[in-house]
């Protein structure tokens, strides 16, 4: 037992020390408060997204508020890691902080439909 | 002591021509020595010997599908049933690899083109008839209907000495299998060795062909990693109205062609838009695939893929279509 929490109290000191470090790291995206980070709405309905196109700076973190007016749709973008799911009468939200410029089309990728297969949008990335 | 066995030199899948799908004869290259060995041993851990088949790959019949792009309706899939039903040996198995039907919001107008696939698809005087779903029939009501008509979305059945593996790759209505399948797979295929021939057939990809048109199984990697270990793995696919081929590691990948409309190459095209119908060549596409293996060491790897165009002797509108192929031997 002894043994036990003397491990818990190194884990969590550890984890204190690596905190600021986690911060630093190049990948993780920048924390901003809420007041500066651009929300864009975000509307799918079936079998397309309202706006379909989106504009972000590359390293931009932007919160992006995904709403459904019908059925389940999905939101997903390999390279961005993106793969959300959005249920009507909630609001799925994302923070995103793009690391590299480009088009990037995002699909619903949660069968929704006869025309599902061409819902999609674009994410530039200037 | 025995001398080691080369577990890649005893299996090997041929093709045959076929009007539209495709034909895959399934053929030990050997019987005797080592080879023969391990086929006996095999047999013993599959329930039966590895003996020379066939079987025919089909795909996409989005029955209930009306143009445009393509006014055929089922027209390509009534084609390929008569074909399999002309080939000189009936194969044992025809393995259909989802998209039976096309999908709607109403639920008896979708049983209904169940039960004309099933009309259809039963005129095929073949061994059997083994499917998978697409998210045509699958995804909107997470399989239900499927289970209702045509059983199971995922299973596996050993056929003289093969091991088929049947994926549900849609259902959940997201390109993915799930953990609860993956966790069935492991436990499928855990009593066999790592040389056993396995084919896999499923409706998506299990890799990430072109994830912006879906082309992809988001928890494709951990199912091949599952499969990874296995030495003789074919995997076959739909979804996708194209041909393809790939290889990962002891896996081999092959799309069939869709029996309704084709879709372009993504790597030649910005957008996914079906290849326009074309009057003077409505099965344009939708053609022959002929696998051959290539001689030499017979393996998963020896094959060789040649497309056969098609050629229309006769149509007009939507009826009288006939096929006439180029190959004057078939």
């Amino acid at each position: 037992m002894q043994t036990q929490k003397k491990f818990s109290s190194i884990s969590v000191l550890g984890l204190v020390l690596l905190m600021p470090m986690l911060s630093l790291a190049g990948d993780a995206p920048k924390k901003a408060p809420d007041a500066e980070v651009r929300v864009i709405e975000i509307t799918a309905k079936r079998f397309a997204f309202s706006p379909d196109v989106i504009r972000l700076k590359k390293d931009e973190t932007v919160r992006i508020r995904l709403h459904s007016e019908d059925v389940t749709h999905g939101f997903f973008m390999r390279a961005l890691k993106i793969d959300s799911q959005i249920e009507p009468g909630k609001v799925t939200e994302i923070v995103l902080t793009p690391q590299a410029a480009g088009t990037y089309t995002t699909i619903c990728d949660h069968f929704c439909g006869v025309n599902h297969g061409n819902m999609k949008m674009t994410i530039v990335v200037e | 002591m025995s001398k080691p066995i080369d577990r890649r030199v005893f299996f090997k899948i041929a093709g045959h021509s076929l009007g539209i799908g495709v034909l895959y004869s399934v053929l030990p290259t050997a019987a005797r020595g080592e080879a023969g060995e391990m086929l006996r041993w095999l047999g013993g851990k599959n329930g039966e010997a590895m003996t020379p088949f066939s079987f025919v790959q089909l795909s996409d019949a989005h029955v209930g599908f009306n143009g445009p792009p393509d006014p055929l309706g089922t027209k390509a899939f009534e084609r390929a049933v008569e074909m399999v039903n002309a080939l000189p040996t009936a194969p044992d198995l025809v393995l259909f690899t989802g998209d039976l039907t096309h999908d709607t919001e109403d639920k008896d107008v979708h049983a209904q083109r169940m039960k004309q696939f099933l009309e259809i698809s039963g005129r095929m005087k073949v061994g059997k008839v083994m499917y998978v779903p697409g998210e045509h029939d699958a995804g909107l009501d997470g399989g239900q209907m499927y289970r209702e008509m045509l059983g199971h979305t995922y299973y596996s059945f050993d056929h003289r000495g093969i091991h088929f593996v049947a994926l549900d790759n849609v259902s959940r209505a997201k390109p993915e299998v799930g953990a609860e399948q993956l966790a069935w797979l492991k436990t499928d295929l855990a009593r066999f060795p790592k040389s056993a021939p396995i084919v896999v057939f499923t409706h998506r990809p299990l890799f990430d062909l072109k994830p912006e048109w879906e082309w992809f199984t988001s928890d494709g990697d951990d199912v091949m990693n599952v499969l990874a270990p296995y030495e003789n793995v074919t995997v076959l696919y739909g979804h996708i109205h194209r041909d393809h081929e790939h290889e990962m590691g002891h896996s081999h990948h092959y799309a069939a062609r869709s029996l309704i409309f084709a879709f372009p190459d993504p790597e030649k095209v910005a957008d996914k838009k079906p290849i326009p119908f074309d009057k003077d060549h409505p099965f344009r596409n939708l053609g022959i695939r002929v696998v051959n293996e290539k001689g030499g060491a017979a393996s998963a790897e020896s094959l060789t893929v040649q497309d056969v165009e098609l050629t229309v002797r006769e149509f007009s509108g939507i009826n009288g279509v006939q096929q006439l192929l180029k190959d004057p031997s078939l």
